[in-house]
C-alpha cells in the first residue's frame, strides 16, 4: 500500500480542475475517505469532489499526466471495499454530481448523474406512478453510480431484475480521460453490449459520469405477506415449493429465528420472537393478479407447515414489515461491537442442506450465525457477530466467513451474490475461476484499462508471488459489517 | 500518517464523579453502513464524509483514542453540526449520535482554545447569561427598548446591520413581549371541568422574555382539558442550549436545581411546550454518573417530562372545540421527532381539530435551521436550510405553518417573512387554543 505524498504542484493543478475548496490533502481529512461500508480499509492521498462530467475528464487526464491511481466513490455503503484507495492515489466523491438531468414520463426513463441517491430517483418520479425499480437495502443512502459500479440487486430482484436490466445507457470516462457515450434508447441496442460490461464493473473500467435509467410503472396492486414457521427448514422447503410449482413472487426474504429476535428488539415490527423463521413475501400486478397470486402463495405456504401467514393491511403495515427487513444488518451491531456480513450465492434447490452446514461451521467456530437474505434466488447473507477486542476473534470470524464462501462454492453457488468481490474477496476468486477466466477477465481490463489506473488491487488477487497477503486492517473502529 | 497527540486526555468522570466520556460501545454501534448520510442535512448541502454523521462519529472516535487531535479542523466539523439527530432516527444500529456529539463539545469546551471573542462571547451568554433568570429578563427589557423606540427602524434604515452582516439576524430577532411570564413565584391555573391531572409546567428561559403569549396557551389549553397547572416559582433554564454547546458543568447545576424543584410533589407530569427543552429535560441522567444519588432522581424525573403533544395526545382531548377552515402543514422539530421519537402526537392533535385539514411537506423530517443558537453561530448555513424549508412548505399550499418549538417558530417566521410565502407560523397548542376558546 504505497503511500505516495503527492507534490503540491500536481495539487494545484487539481485545484485548477475542480476549485480551491473542492480538494482536501490534509491527513486529517484523508482519514474521513479511508473506510466505506465494509471491513476493509485503505487511505487516499488526496479526495476531489467534481460538479461536472468535464471535470472528471479532467481530473483523468490528471491522473495519467502524473500516475496517480484514480477510485471513485458513491456513497461508501459498498461492503467489499470498491470504493477503497487501496492503493493511494485520488479518490474521486460524486456527492456533488447528484442531479436528475432530466425525466421523460412518457418513454419511462431518466437521465441522471452517478451522485443521485437510489431512493430519491424514486422519489421523484413517483408522483406520476413511476419508481427506479432495483431496491438494494441501502436504497435510501446508496448512489446510482455505486449501483452500477457493482450491479446491484436487492429483494425485489427477483421479480424486477437485477441493475443492469435497468440501465439503457451510460456516459463513461475512460481511464485515459476519454468521454465516451455507451447504450443507447432501444431496449436491445445493436452492437456489442458495452453497457453489460460496464455496469457490474467495480469501478475498474471506468469512471461513470451520466446514466440513463429506465423507470418501471407502479404495480397498480401489491400484497406483503408474512409466513411464520416452526424451523427454517420449513421456510425453505417452501422457497423451493414455490420454484417447482413455478410461482415468482416479487419478492422473498428470509429471516432465521436469531435474526427475528434481534431485529424485533429493536425495530417492534411484530415480529414472532418465538418463531424460527420467517418469509417476507410480495406479490404484485393488477388487482386480480395480485389476489390470485397471493392465494398461490398462502396456499404453498400452509402445505409446508407455515405456522401462520399474515397479510399487510395497508401501506404502513407493509412498511413496518420492510423496514424489520432493511434495518435488520444494522440492527446486528446492536447486539454485539462487531459484525462480519456474508455475501455468498447457492443454488436455491440446495437451501435447507446449505443453511444447516452454515450453523455447523458456525458452531465448530464458536459463533452464532445469523441468516437474512434473498431466499428467492439464493443469495445468502449470513451474519456474523464479534468482539474484535479478544484477541483472535477477527482472525477467527475471518476464517468462519470464508469456510462459508467455500462452502457455497463446493454447492455449484458463487462467492458474491451483489456486494461485490472488491478487495474483500480478490483472493477467493481463484476458488471460483481458474486460470484462463482470470486471464481472460484481466485481458478485457487491460484493454480498457492498461495502466491500472483506475481502482488498482481489487476484483483480481494482489501479489500473487510477491507475498503480500491482505488481512484487514483492525485500526479505528473498524467493524466487520453491513 | 503521525497524529500529533498533544492534547492530555480528558478524566473519565468530571469533579463529582459524572461520566463525561463516550464508552467504546457507544462508538462500536456504528457500523459505518452510511445509511444515515442523506438523512444529514449538512451532509446534503456539502457531500462530504467529515460533515457527516458517519464521519463525525470517526472523528470523535479517533479523539477519543488520542489518535486525532482536538483542532480547528475537528472543531468545525463538530461545530457544523445542527444536533438534530436525523440520523439517530435513520441508523439501524441504535447509534445515540446525540449523546456523543454533546460528550465531544464538553471535551472540546474544556481543551480546545478558541479565538478570544469567540470565547469571551460563549463565556458571557453561557455562563454568566443564560442560567440567570433576573439577566434574562433584563436582556430582554434592554432588547424591547430597542427594537420599541424606533432604534430599530432606525439602524434598518441606516442599513447598520447590512453593514455588520448582520441584516438576516435582523430578522431572527424575537420580538420581546411587553408582559414577560413570571416564574418569580409559584403558580396554580385551576382546573376548567372534571379534574384530569395535576401536571407542573416548565417555563423555559427565553420562553419567558418573547414567547408568553405561547406559555399562556399551553396553560389555558391543559386547563380546558382538566389539568391543574402548577408553575413552579423559581425554576431555572432547562441547560439544553449548554449541553449542545459543551457547559456540562453549568447544565448540571441547572439541572440539580430543577430537579430540587420538580420533584418536591409527585406530579402527573411535567409538562413542556419546547422540544429542545424535553429532550434535555428527558435526558438529565446523561448528566449524572450512574450510582449517583442525582441520577436516581434524574430518572424519575425524566420519566415525569413529556411534550405538551405527547402528554395532551395520551391523555384524550375533552374540550370543545369550534371549526377552523384551514389547510396546515406540519413541520417536525427534531428534538420532537428524532430526539423524543414523537411523531404522531402532533398529527393526531392537529387532524382533531374540526375543519383542519393537513398537508404533508415533504422532507418534514429535516431541521429548519434553526437548530438552539445554529441559527445565530452558523447563520449562513442556517439560512440555505431554511431556504429550502420554505420551498418545502410554499409547495403545500398550506395558510398555516404548524410546529413544535419555539425556536422553530422563530425561525419559520423568519423564514415565511423572507421567503414572502405569506404563512402563518404556529405551535400545535395555538392552533389547540384558538380552536377551544373564544380567545381573549
Ligand atoms: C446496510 C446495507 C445494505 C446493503 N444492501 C444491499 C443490497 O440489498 N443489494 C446490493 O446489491 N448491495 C447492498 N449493499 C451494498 C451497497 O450499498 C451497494 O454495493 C451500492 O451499490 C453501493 O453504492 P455506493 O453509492 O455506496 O457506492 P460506493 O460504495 O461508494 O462504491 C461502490 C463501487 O462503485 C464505484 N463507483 C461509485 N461511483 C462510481 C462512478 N460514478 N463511476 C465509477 N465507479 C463508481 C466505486 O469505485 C466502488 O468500486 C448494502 C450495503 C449496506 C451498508
Ligand atoms: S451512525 Fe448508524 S446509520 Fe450512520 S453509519 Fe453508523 S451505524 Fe450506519
Ligand atoms: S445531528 Fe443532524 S447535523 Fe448532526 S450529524 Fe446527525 S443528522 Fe447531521
Amino acid at each position: 500500500m504505497a503511500h505516495r505524498r503527492i507534490n503540491p504542484d500536481a495539487i494545484a493543478e487539481l485545484e485548477r480542475i475542480v476549485g480551491r475548496d473542492q480538494v482536501l490533502a490534509s491527513g486529517e481529512e484523508l482519514r474521513m475517505y479511508e473506510y466505506d461500508g465494509s471491513v476493509e480499509t485503505g487511505r487516499p492521498d488526496c479526495v476531489v469532489f467534481p460538479s461536472d462530467k468535464g471535470q472528471v475528464a479532467g481530473i483523468a487526464r490528471w491522473s495519467n499526466r502524473h500516475g496517480v491511481p484514480m477510485v471513485g466513490r458513491g456513497a461508501g455503503t459498498g461492503l467489499s471495499g470498491g470504493a477503497l484507495a487501496r492503493e493511494g492515489g485520488v479518490q474521486v466523491v460524486f456527492s456533488r454530481m447528484n442531479r436528475i438531468l432530466s425525466v421523460d414520463y412518457e418513454n419511462q426513463r431518466a437521465v441522471v448523474e452517478p451522485g443521485v441517491v437510489n431512493m430519491d430517483l424514486s422519489r421523484a418520479v413517483a408522483h406520476a406512478g413511476l419508481h427506479y425499480a432495483p431496491d438494494p437495502s441501502s436504497q435510501k443512502a446508496c448512489t446510482i453510480g455505486g449501483n452500477v459500479s457493482e450491479n446491484a440487486g436487492g429483494p425485489h430482484t427477483l421479480r424486477y431484475g437485477v441493475t443492469t436490466n435497468h440501465i439503457l445507457a451510460l456516459e463513461v470516462v475512460l481511464p485515459d480521460g476519454e468521454m465516451v457515450r455507451i447504450g443507447g434508447d432501444a431496449v436491445d441496442p445493436t452492437g456489442c453490449d458495452l453497457v453489460g460490461l460496464f455496469v457490474g464493473s467495480e469501478g475498474t473500467l471506468g469512471l461513470v459520469v451520466e446514466i440513463t435509467a429506465k423507470l418501471t410503472r407502479l404495480p397498480e396492486s401489491i400484497k406483503t405477506m408474512l409466513a411464520v414457521f416452526n424451523t427454517p427448514d420449513d421456510a425453505t422447503e417452501t422457497v423451493a415449493a414455490f420454484t417447482a410449482r413455478g410461482v415468482t413472487p416479487a419478492a422473498c426474504e428470509m429471516m432465521d429465528g436469531w435474526t427475528i429476535r434481534v431485529v424485533e428488539s429493536w425495530i417492534h415490527a411484530g415480529l414472532p420472537a418465538d418463531a424460527g423463521a420467517l418469509l417476507l413475501l410480495e406479490v404484485d400486478g393488477t388487482r386480480e393478479e395480485a389476489e390470485e397470486q397471493a392465494a398461490r402463495v398462502i396456499d404453498i405456504c400452509n402445505a409446508n407447515h407455515a405456522r401462520e401467514v399474515r397479510t399487510a393491511k395497508d401501506e404502513r403495515e407493509r412498511e413496518t414489515l420492510w423496514k424489520a427487513r432493511k434495518n435488520a444488518f444494522g440492527a446486528a451491531g446492536r447486539v454485539a461491537p462487531d459484525c462480519y456480513v456474508q455475501d455468498g450465492v447457492i443454488p436455491r434447490t440446495r437451501l435447507p442442506e446449505a443453511l444447516r452446514r452454515i450453523a455447523e461451521i458456525g458452531r465448530r467456530h464458536g459463533f452464532e450465525v445469523g441468516n437474512i437474505f434473498h431466499a428467492g434466488d439464493g443469495n445468502l447473507h449470513p451474519m456474523l457477530c464479534f468482539d474484535g477486542r479478544q484477541p483472535g476473534e477477527t482472525e477467527r470470524a475471518i476464517a468462519t466467513a470464508d469456510e462459508i464462501i467455500t462452502l457455497c462454492i463446493e454447492m455449484g453457488g458463487s462467492i458474491t451474490g451483489e456486494h461485490g468481490v472488491g478487495m474483500e474477496k480478490d483472493r477467493l476468486m481463484p476458488l471460483l475461476f481458474s486460470e484462463a477466466d482470470l486471464e481472460l477477465m484481466k485481458r478485457v481490463r487491460n484493454a480498457i484499462n492498461p495502466l491500472g489506473l483506475l481502482n488498482p488491487g481489487k476484483i483480481f488477487p494482489v501479489g500473487k508471488g510477491c507475498g503480500e497477503i491482505h488481512t484487514p486492517a483492525a485500526v479505528g473502529g473498524d467493524k466487520r459489517t453491513a | 500518517m503521525a497524529t500529533e497527540t498533544t492534547q492530555t486526555r480528558a478524566p473519565e468522570t468530571d469533579e463529582a464523579g459524572q461520566v463525561d466520556r463516550p464508552d467504546y460501545r457507544d462508538f462500536a454501534r456504528c457500523v459505518h453502513c452510511g445509511l444515515c448520510l442523506n438523512h444529514c442535512p449538512t451532509y446534503k448541502l456539502w457531500g462530504r464524509e467529515a460533515d457527516s454523521p458517519r464521519g463525525r462519529i470517526r472523528q470523535m472516535f479517533l479523539v477519543d483514542r488520542g489518535e486525532m487531535p482536538i483542532d480547528a479542523t475537528f472543531v468545525t466539523h463538530i461545530d457544523r453540526c445542527l444536533d438534530c439527530r436525523a440520523c439517530e432516527t435513520a441508523c439501524p444500529s441504535g447509534v445515540e449520535y446525540g449523546k456523543l456529539v454533546e460528550l465531544a463539545r464538553g471535551r472540546i469546551e474544556q481543551e480546545y482554545q478558541r479565538p478570544a471573542a469567540t470565547r469571551l462571547a460563549r463565556e458571557v451568554f453561557y455562563r454568566r447569561l443564560l442560567p440567570f433568570p433576573g439577566r434574562m429578563a433584563a436582556l430582554g427589557r434592554l432588547l424591547r427598548f430597542y427594537q420599541r423606540s424606533g432604534l430599530e427602524r432606525l439602524a434598518a434604515e441606516l442599513g447598520l446591520l447590512k453593514l455588520l452582516g448582520l441584516a438576516a439576524r435582523a430578522e431572527l430577532m424575537p420580538p420581546i413581549d411587553s408582559k414577560f411570564f413570571s416564574t418569580s413565584e409559584t403558580q396554580t391555573f385551576p382546573v376548567r371541568g372534571e379534574r384530569r391531572a395535576r401536571v407542573a409546567f416548565f417555563a423555559g428561559c427565553i420562553a419567558r422574555v418573547t414567547f408568553t403569549a405561547l406559555s399562556e396557551a399551553t396553560i389555558r389549553v391543559l386547563q380546558a382539558n382538566g389539568c391543574e397547572v402548577v408553575v413552579p416559582g423559581g425554576q431555572w433554564c432547562c441547560g439544553a442550549l449548554e449541553v449542545h454547546a459543551g457547559y456540562r458543568d453549568v447544565a448540571r447545576e441547572m439541572a440539580r436545581r430543577n430537579l430540587d424543584l420538580f420533584l418536591r410533589e409527585d406530579f402527573d407530569a411535567i409538562i413542556t411546550n419546547a422540544a429542545g427543552c424535553g429532550s434535555t429535560l428527558k435526558e438529565y441522567a446523561l448528566l449524572f454518573g450512574p450510582g449517583t444519588p442525582e441520577h436516581e432522581r434524574a430518572e424519575t424525573f425524566d420519566s415525569r417530562v413529556k411534550d405538551v403533544t405527547e402528554f395532551l395526545d395520551e391523555l384524550g382531548l375533552v374540550a370543545p372545540m369550534r371549526p377552523l377552515a384551514l389547510r396546515v402543514t406540519y413541520q417536525d422539530s427534531c428534538h420532537l421527532l428524532h430526539g423524543q421519537k414523537v411523531r404522531e402526537a402532533p398529527r393526531r392533535l392537529i387532524a382533531a381539530v374540526p375543519g383542519v385539514e393537513l398537508a404533508e411537506m415533504a422532507f418534514s423530517d429535516q431541521c429548519c435551521g434553526s437548530a438552539g443558537v445554529y441559527n445565530v453561530t452558523q447563520t449562513e448555513t442556517s439560512m440555505e436550510l431554511l431556504r429550502k424549508k420554505m420551498d418545502c412548505a410554499r409547495a403545500t399550499d398550506a395558510r398555516v405553518i404548524v410546529t413544535a418549538n419555539p425556536g422553530c417558530l422563530l425561525q419559520l417566521r423568519a423564514g415565511a417573512k423572507m421567503a414572502a410565502t405569506r404563512q402563518d407560523v404556529m405551535h400545535v397548542v395555538e392552533l389547540l387554543d384558538r380552536a377551544m376558546g373564544d380567545p381573549g
